[in-house]
């Protein structure tokens, strides 16, 4: 087996193929490269060089203090960049959009699993330029749960916390939020493409970061995984935020369906005032950006004219 | 312990009823303050920016009046301390141990801090500066004892602190008081909640200790209070943190490696020093050459830890610990699970303070022998 090509951030200590100690260890790194090779022959993507071309924030001991490995985050993209392009077929519009330096990208949420979050950060790795590398923010029990409490922050996410997010912010980075939270991923099929309520901690964080807000709409996750009813009072039983009930799992399809997906970035939208202001004065912002992203939709689902073409 | 007895006489002999190890009786309230012998005022302080006592210049003997107190002057970081210290000012050591390789010219009381000859010590003055390390963390001690020996002790010398009008106080507390949690910002500032006897209450005298030093540091603005919040000290030092590095064949959690942050004994010694400057006042988080992951910090130590999955660790490990077999209680397996690192902006800015020591460095210190 020829040796891997050069795999960026070597120089950061992490571990390389190499280096990694334990039988168990290697045959993942060896698997992991393989998977990469694979995505960018048939994607013809060029996956490695890209992850090489973002701009990182190590600190003193030359490691990302958010615990980002770009050497296990090219094995995710190797996987998001296979979703993207081949499985759902993305269509970005608008990547230009993106203003350089940090960003806040606002996006609406749908579809009972996050692929949406996959999507927009597999785009703006791949269909922006210069590539951007988007960090969002997850749950605070994923910390709780063994390997995804590794695998998360390798890959670059990040506990949501608004200390995490200015911090972030602070240092010229790139964040995803869906303030509709699990509010917006778990809605059921009649109110695809409505906006739930928007939560306001974003707004105020732009606010005090003097940080742009990207809109964007995300047509096609409605459809991915359709669900006709959410029993909360289940999901409370199970210590899960919902419980969607979908139809299609038990039709023998118990993974979402290849709907293509439509990902419009509008114009960044850029806020003056008060970070503590009366949530009246920040709800009229945060509706603006709402409006934006009800546009983008609206143009979106205009614009399509199949679900899964 | 003669070495007691040929000291300049301070404490003038009556030490011998002292030596009795006192554990668990907390002496009676001290007697109403005699008029404290106030023939040198501690005011003799001068307000001067001076360099550091590192510097070790030999004028700066003279003008540094007064000398620093150290309790717990016994443990590792006490007689790194003395060794820095003793070379530019006046250091009188309290601890219940005897000191070995006690430099000549630092003055050491062998009593225990709750004990009225402690007072003595302040009512002789020249006392410009209390460096308080002289705290025990010994999980196998019943939480009384932990009580008496912390938190009383402490309000103790905070009482005589108060009395005498030491114009400085500095206490190593950790960062461990605000405690590892899935919750945690990746980076805690000085102003997050002490949260760390949530899930792990034999550290709530830790916790007091550190309150207790922050209501001090308002309630008394005319003494500069300096708490200090390190993270994991890794050296010769006697602490989980380093004992668990020092192990042959660690163990990990499987499918857990959170980022950690470790320092220097040394560098924590130097920001003691720091802290000891006039005019500084306030809580410092500190922390050493950057965050790694746990699994980094192993590479480094050339160590390869078994990975255990937690529900079978947990019992394990409960169990080892009821029958005496380990020294590490099952809380402290949050550490190795969640993250509880500190944001040192204020240290840098305020104090001055950055790590001398590199990550390899800091890491393999805990090799060297205590």
């Amino acid at each position: 087996m020829d040796s891997p090509p050069t795999v960026p951030f070597a120089s950061w200590g992490w571990k390389t193929q190499q280096e990694a100690d334990g039988a168990l260890e290697q045959l993942l790194a060896r698997f992991g490269d393989r998977m990469v090779r694979i995505a960018e022959d048939t994607l013809g993507e060029e996956l490695d060089a890209r992850i090489a071309r973002i701009q990182m924030h190590p600190n003193e001991a030359g490691v990302d203090p958010f615990g980002f490995d770009p050497t296990v985050a090219r094995y995710a993209l190797a996987v998001a960049a296979f979703l993207h392009r081949f499985y759902f077929r993305s269509q970005v519009f608008g990547a230009e959009n993106i203003p350089s330096g940090r960003a806040l990208v606002i996006a609406n949420h749908s579809g009972q699993i996050p692929m949406d979050g996959l999507l927009i950060g597999a785009s703006l790795m791949l269909d922006a330029e210069p590539p951007r590398f988007a960090r969002s923010m997850v749950e605070r029990w994923s910390a709780e749960l063994p390997f995804v409490s590794v695998l998360f922050p390798r890959c670059g996410q990040v506990v949501g916390s608004p200390d995490n997010a200015r911090r972030l912010l602070e240092n010229d980075e790139t964040l995803v939020v869906f303030p509709e939270g699990a509010r917006g991923i778990s809605k059921t099929f009649d109110k695809r493409y409505q906006l739930e309520r928007f939560g306001l901690g974003f707004m105020r964080l732009a606010l005090e970061t003097q940080t742009p807000i990207v809109p964007v709409g995300v047509v096609g996750g409605e459809e991915q995984l359709v669900s006709v009813a959410n029993l909360e009072s289940v999901g409370r039983v199970f210590g899960m935020p919902s419980f969607p009930v979908i139809p299609q799992l038990f039709m023998g399809m118990p993974f979402p369906l290849p709907t293509r997906y439509r990902i419009h970035f509008g114009e960044p939208l850029r806020f003056q005032g008060d970070p503590d202001d009366d949530d009246t004065v920040v709800q009229q912002k945060v509706d603006a950006v709402m409006d934006a992203i009800r546009g983008l939709l609206a143009q979106g689902l205009a614009r399509r004219r199949a679900i899964f073409w | 312990m003669e070495r007691d007895a040929s000291d300049p006489p301070p404490a003038k002999g009556r030490r011998a009823s002292a030596r009795r190890k006192s554990r668990a009786t907390v002496p009676p309230p001290p007697p109403a303050p005699t008029p404290s012998s106030a023939s040198e005022p501690p005011a003799s302080r001068r307000p001067k920016a001076r360099a550091r006592p590192a510097a070790a210049r030999v004028e700066d003997v003279e003008s540094r009046d007064g000398a620093v107190l150290i309790t717990g002057i016994c443990g590792r970081l006490g007689r790194l301390l003395t060794r820095v210290l003793h070379r530019t000012d006046q250091v009188v050591g309290i601890d219940r141990r005897e000191f070995h390789g006690r430099p000549k010219d630092v003055i050491h009381h062998q009593i225990d801090l709750r004990r009225k000859k402690t007072r003595d010590v302040f009512r002789q003055g020249g006392i410009r500066a209390v460096v308080h390390l002289g705290i025990m963390h010994d999980l196998r001690a019943s939480s009384k004892a932990h009580h008496a020996w912390n938190v009383v002790a402490f309000q103790k010398l905070l009482d005589a602190l108060i009395q005498y009008d030491v114009p400085k106080l500095v206490v190593l507390s950790s960062a461990n008081v605000y405690g590892p949690s899935p919750d945690n910002p990746q980076f805690l500032t000085e102003e997050s909640p002490l949260l760390g006897s949530q899930h792990f209450s034999a550290i709530r005298d830790l916790v007091e200790v550190d309150m207790l030093a922050q209501s001090f540091f308002w309630r008394h603005p005319d003494t500069e209070t300096v708490v200090l919040r390190p993270c994991h000290i890794l050296g010769g030092v006697q602490n989980a943190p380093s004992n668990y590095l020092r192990l042959e064949r660690p163990l990990t959690l499987m499918g857990f490696d959170p980022m950690v942050q470790a320092i220097h004994e040394r560098d924590v010694v130097r920001a003691i020093g720091l802290a000891l400057e006039p005019g500084v006042r306030g809580i410092f988080n500190l922390k050493g050459p950057g965050e790694v992951p746990m699994s980094r910090v192993f590479r480094i130590l050339g160590k390869r830890p078994q990975a255990v999955p937690r529900t079978l660790m947990k019992p394990v490990l409960e169990r080892l610990w009821r029958l005496r077999m380990t020294s590490f209680p099952t809380p402290e397996l949050d550490h190795i699970r969640y993250v509880c690192m500190v944001d040192d902006t204020r240290a840098r800015e305020v104090l001055g303070f950055t790590p001398r020591y590199g990550l390899e460095d800091t890491i393999r210190a805990v090799e060297t022998e205590a």
